[in-house]
């Protein structure tokens, strides 16, 4: 069962990685990855959004939104499907819990708040975020393994936009062409690092 | 050598200031800077004076190159004269073994035959698919450097002719001409140019060429068909697949029982990308490498030490299923471009960790991954390219961690010992830096004498 959850750590993590594999979250992505210390901050919040909302996601989906999921309420209710009402919700989740995030960070860490700024509300609009609760369901995920995978998917984010702002700090010594410089370069940097993580893609665990 | 020096002269003209040429004189100047000692010498006194120039770096690892590049083409025509040998054994007419076009016709026009004996002719054969390669590489990236130094108005710079060297050898023999033309544009443009030019790129410039063609042609670099310049392969007959292909598929019996042994694959006399054979080959240049110190050994050595652990690992655990996990770590050595990459290509000393731990490191993250890959991947036998571009991924964050970790250890350890010792320590600096170097506290005070910067 452990090995289970591992190799799907493994697999939300490098096989498909929310931002080079899906191309997921591009904007803060590419926005937040100018420092080291920035992107990792952001990488933690969203390692910790994600791990929190996907099981939560999860909860509601399974016993509020899907087909017959309101039965416990009352047997009347079995009949009402109210899964057109995910997208909406998830959004409200996600929303919600970014407003408690970074109240918690303003109260521990007012220098990591300040560095975050504007971006830790833009997680709420992260479609890395919603994607992972949108993946969660389509796959029939039970509440444990979303968990899992919410924290993988996060950690995959984390990793590639922390190992994007590091590529971005050593390329103060390049010398990019001016059409190219700031998100340009970013893009082809996106595209050469997506190639490099085509490595993990094909293995089945 | 006196005839070209005059030609160069005379050409010099036209590429002058006001002249027709003068936004192609970068064309002239990487002729003549390769062929004579560059011009232009650094004047002035705050230079290190040493032998060893940019020049002389790159043509170190192009000398350290030079077995592998002999053994590419005596292979690749050994390899292909086998097969039709065997062929034409089975049945076959030799034109119908041989593969159809220019190269075949040119080779039977010199009469040599496809004889395995014929060390001559092996090389010849070898030669009609290594040098064609090799000069489109050269007309086409060089095209691209040229219009870029123009365009920035610099020289070419000699890092092109590693890049170039090294990306035929990472290729197949049989691949066409205008993919070898399209790998190394990507190469060249999208993982160099665009960076700025010569150690300012993040990623190894012949490994991304590589893996565009890889993905974007699989059919022509990857299967059995494509490692073997002969025609009418199979797997019941004479088989195309590399021992890395059918090691990591099948098992080492398997690969004994095609009738390679651990000392072929060592030598080199395997069908593969050209140049990547021969581990020896590659041993010798790793020597000149490390001799020279133009090479990092402690990249190499963290290849090594990350393929023997991670090897042994999945020797322990074990598998009944999957014979790659049986597979012990001198040969993963062997096989594939395992030595090509962890000497020529981990190696590169601007898409790989500069900081001496972080080295260890990202050599160790080759070694493990390109293991883990050829073993848990079914999607791919091979790992070691897409391995270093992996790493080459993570090098800047190794660095990273390094200098700040460096950093803080420097900064407590001052906090710590007594100022007394400090400057007892710092003048024993300055003396070994020379008495001209200020240290420490004097910079700040000299800083407002400088010339503005």
């Amino acid at each position: 069962m452990l090995e289970h959850y591992l190799s799907l750590l493994f697999q939300s993590i490098f096989v498909e990685n929310m931002a080079l594999a899906f191309f997921l979250g591009m904007c803060s992505f590419l926005a937040v990855s100018r420092r080291v210390e920035t992107a990792v901050g952001l990488g933690a919040a969203v390692v910790f959004v994600l791990g929190v909302t996907a099981p939560m996601n999860y909860l509601i989906m399974t016993h509020v939104l899907r087909e017959g999921a309101l039965a416990w309420i009352s047997p009347s209710l079995a009949a009402v499907d109210l899964t057109f009402l995910s997208f909406l919700t998830f959004i409200g989740t996600i929303a919600a819990m970014v407003q408690i995030v970074e109240m918690v960070i303003d109260r521990f860490s007012p220098a990591l708040y300040g560095v975050l700024g504007v971006f830790l509300p833009l997680i709420a609009v992260n479609c890395a975020i919603l994607g992972g609760s949108l993946f969660l369901v389509e796959r029939n995920y039970t509440l444990a393994e979303s968990a899992v995978f919410g924290v993988g998917s996060g950690a995959g984010f984390a990793l590639a936009i922390v190992a994007l702002a590091a590529i971005r700090e050593k390329m103060r010594y390049s010398r990019v062409p001016a059409g190219l410089q700031g998100l340009g370069i970013t893009f082809i940097v996106t595209g050469l690092m997506a190639i490099g993580f085509m490595i993990f893609s094909g293995i089945q665990l | 050598m006196k005839l070209l020096r005059t030609l160069l002269d005379r050409a010099e003209a036209h590429f002058q200031e006001g002249k027709p040429l003068h936004r192609i004189h970068a064309l002239h100047e990487a002729v003549d800077a390769f062929a004579f000692t560059p011009g232009k010498v650094t004047t002035g006194a705050t230079h290190v004076r040493d032998a060893m120039d940019l020049k002389r770096l790159m043509m170190t690892v192009v000398f350290a190159l030079t077995p592998a590049v002999l053994m590419a083409m005596y292979n690749t025509g050994l390899q292909a004269n086998l097969a039709i040998e065997r062929l034409v054994a089975a049945g076959a007419s030799p034109s119908a073994a041989a593969l159809d076009g220019w190269r075949t016709a040119l080779y039977l026009a010199l009469g040599l035959g496809f004889d395995s004996g014929n060390v001559l002719a092996a090389f010849v054969h070898g030669a009609l698919y290594y040098l064609p390669v090799l000069i489109v590489t050269f007309a086409a990236g060089g095209a691209w450097e040229v219009i870029f130094a123009s365009a920035r108005r610099h020289e070419v710079n000699e890092g092109f002719i590693v890049t170039a060297m090294l990306f035929p050898l990472i290729l197949p023999p049989t691949i066409p001409l205008w993919q070898v033309a399209l790998g190394i544009t990507f190469g060249v443009v999208v993982a160099k140019e665009v960076f700025g030019g010569v150690g300012m790129n993040i990623f190894n410039p012949a490994l991304a060429g590589r893996a565009f063609l890889f993905f974007a042609y699989p059919g022509e670099i990857s299967g059995e068909q494509v490692w073997i310049a002969a025609r009418g392969l199979s797997p019941d007959g004479v088989s195309g697949a590399t021992p890395l292909a059918v090691a990591v598929d099948e098992g080492l019996r398997a690969v004994a029982e095609r009738g390679f042994g651990w000392l072929d694959s060592f030598l080199g006399f395997v069908p593969g990308s050209m140049g990547e054979t021969s581990a020896l080959a590659c041993l010798i240049g790793a020597a000149i490498l490390v001799v020279t110190r133009v090479g990092s050994y402690r990249t190499m050595a963290g290849v090594f030490l990350g393929t023997a652990l991670t090897a042994a690992l999945f020797n322990g655990v074990g598998s009944a299923s999957n014979p790659a996990f049986a597979m012990p770590f001198w040969w993963h050595m062997v096989l594939g471009g395992w030595a090509f990459g962890a000497v020529f290509m981990a190696t590169d000393p601007v898409s790989a960790a500069f900081t001496r731990r972080g080295q260890w490191i990202y050599g160790f993250l080759i070694g493990a991954l390109v293991v883990a890959i050829r073993v848990v991947n079914p999607a791919y036998p091979e790992g070691m390219m897409l391995a270093i571009l992996f790493a080459n991924i993570f090098a800047p964050l190794i660095d990273w961690c390094q200098v700040r970790a460096y950093i803080k250890r420097r900064s407590k350890r001052d906090a710590e010992e007594p100022a007394l010792h400090r400057g007892v320590r710092y003048r024993r600096l300055r003396g070994v830096l020379g008495a001209g170097v200020a240290v420490g506290g004097d910079a700040a005070g000299e800083a407002g004498d400088e010339p503005q910067a």
